[in-house]
């Protein structure tokens, strides 16, 4: 098994190191000091702002120490926007308020998608199958922001009314995580419009992965057995099953942080999306190129982890 | 051999229809059939005339919607199987009837070794504990031949060969001692030399164990090495039934005779194979009256205006040789 991992790590390395050197070449392709200092900077204004950045130094010098960079993960160029913090900063500080609502949300919507898809592929063509694909089809068919404005509307607005003033169960702007309570009071709402955005989605995919696993032979010879149908639905299905399931999660991983734009928008939480998109409004060189090595790492990561659930679950993985 | 013992399953005019977009397809429509205690039934037909589903009936595993079986009895030791609560039947399922399929590479579950899942069978029925049932895995790993069967209790299926998976099916379906082994088309998916070798295991465990077989296949040749009885179906019907030796000396059935006339070991050498004409019809669209008369050479308007009856051949009736068409004697001849 180790040798497995490790072996997953040495193939997935070239990829990240391609991915970084694509990344810094892009972000060069225009001189990024410009877009800083405006149209036309002083002459030792440019300089000193290339020094800062290394701009100056050969590209493979530069690429060396970005490396150097993410493997320590002490991206410590002074961000542009924001004077006097680091890049990796900006980025350390701003990984937990998306993980906060991230995580708990993708753990929700797979657990409960998963659990959904299970009661309809066990009623499959029978009428409570048949109402929740319904229900399904109806959920993807509505937009995230209008979730997020039904969501803000009823779970603040309205709740808050109702409350009283001061005690508001869900609030959508301010984010102290040194108050108690702050993950219901700040995060709970947008995970839950969160898990429901993704639930009609989830839920499709996994109902179709549970019929199609439903109509295999072994699940006759389960059958054959003697097997009760709980048994073959959690025991032999959902295993099988777990290997869809699991390309899906972790296909999912990368878009939950893209995912949070809107969200992180909407609730004005200070989490990677809100960071990074207000990076590249301000044209902030070295907080863009942090997020954008951190993005990579995640990514490749996630590949590794992928492979090594994989090898968990399906033992006609291992040998190859 | 083939003592008019109480027999130990018994159809009954089973019916099991399917209900799709095309209508309702009469898979299994009226079939009747027994096995005696120790005996082989072998139940011979070209594909689709409703084998694997008549054997889906018995179990009760037929899937639902779209299938359903609409009528008759089935007859288990007494005890008609269609009557049982869905508990009841899971208690009979491995149990006391045990299955085994065309594919070895598709019936395993790959996500588990092949001791789990015999392992899973013996404790549902026999109440072991985990030790004593992965002690039966192993012991019956070994009766079917499968060597060293110490470590490939800890193999997944994927690490087996075609004839081993079949082998492990064998192990599972035996592990409970059945009274009834269900083989729907074992030997289909495997290659000639392992053929022989899974029937000659089925057979040696049927000596020592004094189960039943009920054994579907579409080849003649199985049939008449390993079968005491012969049911030949088509469209959903038995068309004739035998014992093994009076079918391959005297087949009275059109269908029979030209099924027997296609076995290559029986033609004359340096002639054409000769073929049954047309296909078999499709369940939603059946013929009116006998089933086989599109591609019949002695049909004529009775053919059309009435379904024949299964009828005892050639007089003497105790001998359980009986087929259905109303032109007997003339097909005797063919
Ligand atoms: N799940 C199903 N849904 C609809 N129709 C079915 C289903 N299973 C079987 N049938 C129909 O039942 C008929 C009999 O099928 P069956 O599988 O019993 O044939 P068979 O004699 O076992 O053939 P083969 O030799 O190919 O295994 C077929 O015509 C088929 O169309
Ligand atoms: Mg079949």
């Amino acid at each position: 098994m180790w040798i497995y991992i490790l072996r997953r790590v040495l193939y997935n390395l070239p990829v990240f190191l391609g991915i970084i050197l694509f990344l810094m070449a892009a972000l060069r392709v225009k001189d990024p000091i410009p877009g800083m200092l405006g149209k036309f900077p002083e002459p030792e204004d440019y300089a000193r702002m290339e020094k800062a950045l290394g701009l100056d130094q050969p590209f493979l010098v530069q690429y060396a120490s970005f490396l150097a960079d993410i493997v320590t993960l002490d991206f410590d160029q002074e961000s542009y926007d924001k004077p006097g913090l680091q890049a990796g900063e900006i980025v350390k500080d701003a990984i937990p308020p998306t993980m906060a609502i991230t995580v708990p949300a993708l753990m929700l919507s797979t657990l409960i998608s998963v659990c959904v898809a299970l009661i309809s592929a066990f009623y499959r063509g029978r009428l409570p199958d048949r109402l929740l694909v319904f229900l399904a089809v109806i959920g993807m068919s509505v937009s995230f922001v209008v979730y997020i404005i039904i969501g803000q509307y009823f779970g603040a607005y309205r709740l808050n009314e109702l409350l009283g003033p001061g005690n508001g169960l869900f609030a959508i702007e301010g984010f102290d995580t040194s108050e108690p309570g702050w993950w219901v009071h700040y995060c709970l709402l947008p995970v839950l419009i969160s898990v429901i955005v993704s639930m009609g989605y989830d839920t499709r995919f996994y109902r179709a992965v549970m019929v199609e696993e439903s109509g295999k032979d072994y699940i006759v010879t389960a059958q054959a057995k003697g097997a009760s149908k709980k048994k073959i639905m959690f025991v032999h299905m959902l295993k099988n099953a777990m290997i869809p399931i699991i390309t899906r999660v972790m296909i999912t991983l990368p878009f939950l942080i893209t995912g949070s734009f809107l969200l992180e928008m909407y609730f004005n939480i200070p989490g990677m999306g809100n960071n990074l998109i207000r990076a590249i409004n301000a044209n902030d060189f070295p907080v863009i190129q942090a997020f954008g090595a951190i993005f990579a790492a995640f990514f490749i990561v996630t590949n590794i982890l992928t492979d090594v659930a994989y090898a968990l679950v399906d033992p006609r993985v291992r040998l190859s | 051999m083939t003592a008019p013992n109480k027999p130990l399953l018994e159809l009954r005019d089973v019916r099991t229809y399917f209900y799709g977009d095309e209508g309702e397809a009469r898979a299994v429509d009226g079939v009747s059939y027994t096995i005696g205690p120790g005996q082989t039934l072998g139940v011979v037909g070209e594909s689709g005339c409703g084998k694997s589903v008549t054997a889906l009936s018995i179990m009760r595993l037929v899937p639902s919607p779209p299938g359903k079986t609409v009528a008759g009895q089935i007859l288990f030791e007494g005890r008609d199987l269609l009557a049982l609560e869905e508990r009841e039947m899971r208690a009979i399922r491995g149990n006391d009837i045990a299955m085994i399929f065309q594919e070895p590479a598709t019936a395993l579950n790959p996500v588990y070794t092949v001791g789990n899942q015999i392992v899973e069978a013996v404790r549902l029925h026999q109440g072991l504990d985990r030790e004593q049932a992965r002690a039966r895995a192993i012991e019956m790993l070994k009766l079917v031949g499968i060597p060293s069967p110490e470590e490939r209790v800890d193999e997944y299926p994927h690490q087996l060969s075609g004839g081993m998976r079949q082998r492990v099916m064998i192990a599972l379906a035996m592990s409970c001692d059945p009274k009834l082994l269900i083989a729907d088309e074992p030997t289909t998916a495997l290659d000639v030399t392992v053929q022989a070798q899974i029937l000659e295991l089925i057979s040696a465990l049927q000596k020592r164990t004094g189960m039943s077989v009920l054994l579907i296949t579409h080849d003649l040749g199985v049939v008449a090495e390993t079968a005491d009885h012969v049911c030949v179906m088509y469209a959903g019907k038995v068309v004739e039934t035998a014992p093994v030796e009076r079918l391959f000396a005297r087949p009275a059935h059109p269908y029979t005779i030209g099924l027997l006339r296609s076995l290559p070991e029986l033609a004359r050498p340096g002639e054409k194979l000769p073929t049954i004409e047309g296909v078999v019809p499709n369940a939603t669209r059946f013929p009116s009256g006998c089933r086989f008369r599109t591609r019949c050479s002695l049909a004529r308007d009775l053919c059309a205006e009435r379904e024949p009856p299964l009828e005892p051949v050639g007089g003497d009736e105790g001998d359980g040789h009986a087929a259905a068409c109303h032109f007997l004697e003339e097909a005797i001849e063919l």
